[in-house]
């Protein structure tokens, strides 16, 4: 069915505002999202009506903001087909779900010469926190390699995991768009005997999100990439597994006992929610679920392959060989985030000229640099469309190209 | 907005097209490495100074229009000039960026020289570079226009005795 872009947008006051006259063309949200007036009220109201400490309180008003706060916790369960929302840990953002996991579980599970298998395809979000294990432990990293296209070259995927502790990829790149056959790659990491985890960071706000289908052992990503504030990420995770490892921040609310000689953990989920949490943003989070939820995941990833492909043969019908789009070409394996090269104009440059136009795009790495390498490239534009986005932003792009073409002539 | 007339200069666009200086340098001239964390762009400057004098400079790496044509432009003004002259021009480049002394103290990432160069003689001429003026009203794009300058500052500091 898809959605009307144009519809959607309606929903978003950022949309309302004009710069120099003219609206906003908003093709960033790779990066990170706008936010829908549901979203910007269920946080006003909650702030103005039932804003209170979660968890510690005995009064009723503390009572409401505690229920407030874990339906958005189940809001997120049922999201993703978690389980149990005993499974879904809030935390700052998909950056810090990844570090806990690689603090956390790695530093339990993992010793000199363990192997951490990674791909070419990786956020730094998901190489750093490794490299730091690495630094720490000596673990050994091997990274899946890329086909010319930019998928995933599976080819020797099995004996790349052979003998690996941890497999942890991107369900979707946030440079070349490429979706990665997630539920593949879970099993060949079980075959070998390796746990999954998955960077859903790009993937979770754009398709239908089933972990169990998947059948993986973790997940990662932000609220702020799907309608959601800033300030709150999610790492979920099969409850076995969380309840094996230890704890990751330390302080209030993951505890069950503190006594002078030590203390014992919380259980899940609290055991990794140390401290008073972003609750206002949860409470953004859980209305940010519903809105996507009423739009439904399905419409959403069906609205945005239209939108890619329109704007896939929109760019290379008037540019040709002037504009070369990175990543795969068939819109079955990939978003809408495009990123291009355009007539050798530094990237930034393009930005800069789209911007003429409110045309927003992402001139840079985006923190990315080992994909950057493999492309040969220092940067990449890239333009990444979402629910409010219609076939007139991806026209505004063509044209507003055409100014950076004027200036530095091809 | 201010219109991209004001950003891309015809003469910013001429050193953009046909840097001038590009290549490396061998020892004894010395080399800075500098880095935009924010876009990737990147810049290797080699320099030449042979009795306080900048003997030689070259360019390699890649980036934006901005920071490659500033970077042409500071060879081509650095060359031959007495290394004081050349600190006293980075001042003055740096408050056409309208970055003060002020900022270069907190901000490590600035340009900063840690003498005590007179701070932005007016008699230093600019030249070509005052083309790079129109970037100010471009706040983002300011990085891209001090890069080089930085990584220029860096290999004078490397210079032995300078
Ligand atoms: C694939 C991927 N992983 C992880 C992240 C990190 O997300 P955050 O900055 O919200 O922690 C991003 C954000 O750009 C991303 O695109």
């Amino acid at each position: 069915m898809g959605l009307d872009g144009a519809l959607v947008r309606k929903d978003f006051p950022i949309f309302e505002r004009f710069i120099d006259g003219a609206p906003i063309v908003y093709l960033d949200s790779a990066n990170t999202s706008q936010k829908p007036r549901q979203v910007i009220d269920a946080m006003t109201s909650f702030i103005e009506n039932s804003y209170a400490p979660i968890n510690r309180s005995a009064y009723r008003l503390a009572g409401e903001a505690t229920d407030a706060f874990e339906a958005a916790r189940s809001k997120v369960a049922r999201f993703i087909n978690a389980r149990s929302s005993d499974e879904v840990v809030f935390t700052k953002n998909a950056t810090e779900s990844l570090n806990l996991l690689a603090y956390s579980w790695g530093r339990a599970n993992l010793n000199a010469g363990d192997v951490v298998v990674l791909t070419h395809l990786e956020h730094h979000a998901n190489i750093v926190p490794w490299h730091m294990l690495q630094a720490e432990r000596g673990i050994v990293l091997r990274w899946v390699p890329l086909t010319a296209d930019g998928q995933l070259d599976l080819t020797d995927l099995a004996a790349l995991l052979t003998d690996a502790k941890v497999f942890s990829f991107t369900a979707m790149s946030n440079v070349l768009g490429t979706i990665t056959p997630v539920q593949q790659l879970c099993e060949a990491a079980h075959a070998a005997g390796a746990i999954a985890i998955v960077d859903g960071c790009q993937y979770v706000p754009h398709n239908v999100t089933d972990v169990q289908a998947w059948g993986a052992d973790f997940l990662a990503f932000s609220s702020h990439k799907m309608c959601g504030p800033t300030g709150i990420g999610v790492l979920w995770g099969r409850e076995q597994l969380l309840d094996a490892m230890p704890p990751f921040l330390g302080g209030g609310n993951m505890i069950a006992d503190v006594r002078l000689d030590g203390f014992t953990t919380a259980p899940l989920p609290a055991k990794f929610e140390a401290g008073t949490p972003a609750i206002i943003e949860t409470i953004g989070l859980g209305a940010a679920v519903d809105y996507l939820s009423n739009l439904g995941m399905a419409n959403v990833r069906e609205h945005e392959m239209q939108l890619g492909s329109y704007a896939m043969s929109a760019l290379t019908k008037r540019y040709g060989n002037d504009i070369s789009i990175h990543g795969p070409s068939d819109i079955a394996v990939r978003g809408a985030t495009l990123s291009f090269a355009f007539a050798g104009i530094h990237p930034h440059d393009l930005s800069q000229v789209l911007d003429q136009r409110n045309v927003c795009v992402r001139a840079g790495h985006h923190c990315a640099k080992p994909l950057m390498r493999l492309l040969g490239v220092s940067a990449t534009a890239r333009a990444s469309f979402y629910i409010y986005n219609d076939e007139s932003d991806a026209d505004a792009l063509v044209d507003a190209l055409a100014g950076a073409s004027d200036i530095f002539g091809f | 907005m201010p219109g991209l007339d004001d950003l891309y200069r015809e003469i910013i666009l001429d050193h953009y097209r046909s840097p001038r200086n590009r290549g490396e340098l061998a020892p004894p001239a010395v080399r800075a490495e500098g880095h935009n964390p924010l876009c990737g762009d990147e810049i290797q400057v080699y320099l030449d100074v042979v009795d306080g004098v900048v003997n030689d400079i070259k360019i390699t790496g890649s980036g934006c229009s901005i920071s490659l044509s500033s970077a042409s432009m500071m060879s081509q003004a650095v060359k031959g000039k007495k290394i004081a002259d050349v600190k006293a021009l980075v001042n003055r480049f740096r408050s056409m960026m309208g970055l003060d002394i002020a900022d270069a103290e907190s901000d490590t990432d600035v340009l900063s020289i840690d003498d005590d160069t007179e701070v932005a003689a007016p008699e230093v001429k600019l030249g070509d570079l005052e083309a790079l003026q129109g970037v100010v009203k471009f706040p983002v794009r300011i990085k891209c226009a001090t890069l080089a300058w930085i990584t220029l500052t860096q290999a004078m500091a490397e210079v032995p005795n300078a």
